[in-house]
């Protein structure tokens, strides 16, 4: 008998290889090559270390030196989930739970990947890229569930919301959800992502979104991460988009230890446009990333891009962003603005813009800021009777601002203005601004 | 009610104040002037507690209490209110949520119920049109955009909203047009009264023809060389600092 490694990639092609009959898809053939081309690209690439210029400022080696199980809930254990206030699909430990969702009467489809499976042959696996994102491969590999959403032709779909939750286990689980969005064209979504798990469990949550947006169909992707402060969250995100058709992703990164989110979008039509803004909530012991990488394709795209991030404590903080324009995308409007807040001394962000530019007729720009709170503002604040850490508070939410009023979708700008109040809370500062 | 002695205080470890002296009572509004650079807005920092201004000696009592022991939101919720001379910006901060948040703070420290939103908008409503300031003026973020003379208004509304019992005035009426120096005046005659008392720092003469004084000091080099009655601020006018200066020397 071979000793099978307990940690790194071989301990994930090692439950590739043992539960090669038994994962979803097995019967399918090309489920079957997918998990197999996924395999060999996950093989031959590892965890990404620093050395790979993408992951030049994220260090990996903590997530390739841990041991991890399979997730273990048992469908029917109890969870107190608060009452779905709209449709809503829960998956557990990444895996579709149908007894605590609510998905009856939408003018829309949404399924679980594991029953749709067969069904899904065109569009499992067609934007990810196992070859060059390493997480992608190990998802590819082993994935087992997912949420897939068809928006047919003209239909405004509302909110749905995805629940994602990790349970209490000392098994240290991975999991490996791949979600499918479709819009049809001239559809539209707000699909309000909620990530979290136990405050102090160890797992890993390694998502894959697959997002295609057809001709004038506009997608609202609200994420909220606020996994437990031991996780592991590395989600990689691919959308394409059409001619005239919108994806507007927000993502807020407050939780887990390890945070990784990497967008890819590709705009193929003329007059596509893409939306990328978020906010980093870092405290001590914390350390998220934010990678995009905007492809334009087409000509007369416009992109937006806005980032904050807030570091308190011994927490790290990552923004890299490339936009490529192509030679046939004249008269794209590229933006990109990424701002950090240090309110720490111990505290360091790494900001790498790029942009490749190979048509002549563009406009784009970008930014970098780093600042610390404005000590004359503090003062002001305090001047009329605002106590100090409160003072702070308002100065933070103020830096946010900006790139939470860019959220176009007020159900994504609700949720998210929950999730920043939540998150001084759980820092000890009691109230920022009052509403007047 | 405010009692400075033998005040001393550095800045970045440059001697600003050198022995100043100055009691205010209940009730009074004293008016300093004095040439550029002689050190009354550092005066008027260090009464209200800014971090980097230090005093190496002397006291400032406030009503009983020591108030340099006092952190700055202490001597707020205590009473004193600083206008600015040069009022800072805070992007991403709405007026009113700013005003209502203050108000609110000031309340709590004091032990009294906190204003609700629709008490709050009446309030500054009413102090807003007194200032003629106009309502759009409460959604915009705080000072960002203001003119000079929208921003020294909102510095009084804040004071208006705030009922300080000692407010120091930093310049207020620098920028100011001449109606608006008027509601500026109005707005600080309206506190008037036995518990307020107000320390008024100006270049000029004609802000104290509509805030009557009832003392008026000239400040030089850090310390307090002449005091006398309104009429000093005409003589000055007429005069300058010079012979001031050069009788003090
Ligand atoms: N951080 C600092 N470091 C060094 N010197 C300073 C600092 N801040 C203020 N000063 C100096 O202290 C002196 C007093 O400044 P202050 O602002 O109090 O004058 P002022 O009387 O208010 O003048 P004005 O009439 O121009 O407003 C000035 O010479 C100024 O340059
Ligand atoms: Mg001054």
């Amino acid at each position: 008998m071979t000793a099978i490694s307990s940690t790194g990639p071989a301990a994930f092609l090692g439950r590739h290889e043992g539960l090669r009959g038994r994962l979803p898809g097995a019967q399918l053939p090309w489920v079957e090559a997918l998990r197999d081309r996924s395999a060999a690209a996950f093989r031959a690439q590892g965890f990404p270390t620093r050395r790979v210029e993408a992951w030049k400022y994220t260090d990996l080696a903590v997530v390739n030196a841990s041991v991890f199980g399979e997730p273990l809930t048992a469908v029917d254990d109890a969870l107190a989930l608060p009452p779905a206030a709209g449709p809503r699909a829960v998956f557990i430990d990444g895996r579709f739970r149908a007894d605590l969702s609510a998905l009856e009467g939408l003018p829309f489809t949404v399924e679980n990947l594991a029953s749709a499976l067969p069904r899904l042959e065109s569009r499992l696996g067609a934007l990810a890229r196992p070859e060059e994102q390493s997480l992608a491969a190990l998802n590819g590999m082993l994935f087992e569930d997912g949420l897939v959403v068809t928006v047919p032709e003209s239909v405004e779909a509302g909110v749905l919301e995805l629940f994602s939750f990790a349970t209490e286990s000392e098994r240290a689980p991975a999991f490996h959800p791949r979600h499918l969005v479709r819009l049809g064209a001239g559809a539209s979504l707000t699909l309000v992502e909620t990530a979290a798990g136990p405050a102090t469990a160890r797992y890993l949550h390694n998502p894959v979104f697959e997002i295609e947006v057809a001709e004038g169909a506009r997608m609202n992707h609200g994420r909220l991460q606020q996994e437990g402060r031991d996780a592991f969250f590395l989600s990689t995100v691919y959308a394409r988009v059409q001619a005239g058709g919108t994806y507007d992703n927000f993502t807020m990164n407050a939780g887990s230890r390890l945070a990784r989110n990497e967008i890819h979008v590709a705009l193929c039509g003329p007059k596509a446009e893409c939306h990328m803004n978020g906010v980093q909530l870092l405290a001590d012991g914390q350390h998220a990333d934010t990678t995009t990488a905007l492809d334009h394709a087409a000509p007369d795209c416009s992109s937006r891009q806005t980032y904050k991030t807030v570091l308190s404590g011994k927490s790290r903080g990552v923004f890299q962003g490339k936009i490529l324009v192509r030679q046939i995308a004249q008269k794209t409007d590229g933006y990109q603005m990424n701002q950090a807040l240090l309110l720490s001394p111990d505290a360091e962000i790494d900001s790498k813009p790029q942009l490749e530019i190979y048509a002549d007729d563009v406009k784009c720009s970008h930014g970098a800021t780093v600042g610390e709170l404005d000590a004359e503002q503090i003062f002001f604040l305090r001047s009329r009777g605002i106590p100090l850490e409160q003072a702070k508070a308002i100065l933070v939410e103020a830096f946010l601002t900006e790139a939470v009023e860019a959220v176009a979708d007020e159900a994504i700008r609700d949720a998210l203005s929950r999730a920043v109040t939540g998150w001084w809370q759980r820092q000890g500062i009691q109230g920022g601004i009052e509403a007047a | 009610m405010l009692k400075i002695e033998n005040l001393h205080a550095t800045v970045d470890g440059k001697q600003i104040l050198n022995g100043l002296n100055l009691t205010i009572p209940s009730g009074e509004i004293h008016a300093i002037m004095g040439p550029n650079g002689s050190g009354k807005s550092t005066l008027s920092y260090v009464l209200a507690g800014r971090e980097g201004y230090e005093v190496t000696e002397g006291s400032v009592t406030f009503g009983e209490v020591d108030l340099l022991a006092m952190e700055p939101e202490e001597r707020a919720v205590a009473g004193v209110f600083l206008a600015f001379q040069a009022p800072v910006e805070l992007p991403g901060v709405g007026n009113a949520n700013f005003l209502r948040t203050a108000l609110n703070a000031v309340r709590r420290a004091k032990g009294e119920a906190e204003i609700d939103a629709i008490q709050f908008l009446k309030l500054a409503r009413a102090r807003m049109k007194v200032l003629n300031m106009p309502d759009d003026m409460l959604k915009r973020p705080v000072n960002v955009g203001f003119s000079g003379g929208e921003k020294k208004r909102n510095e009084m509304l804040q004071m208006a909203l705030l009922s300080p019992k000692l407010a120091l005035l930093d310049e207020t009426d620098s920028g100011l047009d001449i109606d608006a120096l008027k509601l500026v005046s109005d707005t600080v005659n309206s506190l008037r009264g036995p518990d307020f008392s107000a320390l008024v720092i100006t270049h000029y003469q004609r802000l104290l023809t509509h805030i009557v004084p009832d003392r008026v000091h000239v400040l030089s080099a850090g310390r307090i060389v002449k005091s006398g009655g309104p009429e000093l601020a005409h003589e000055l006018e007429a005069s300058g600092y010079g012979a001031i200066q050069d009788a003090a020397a």
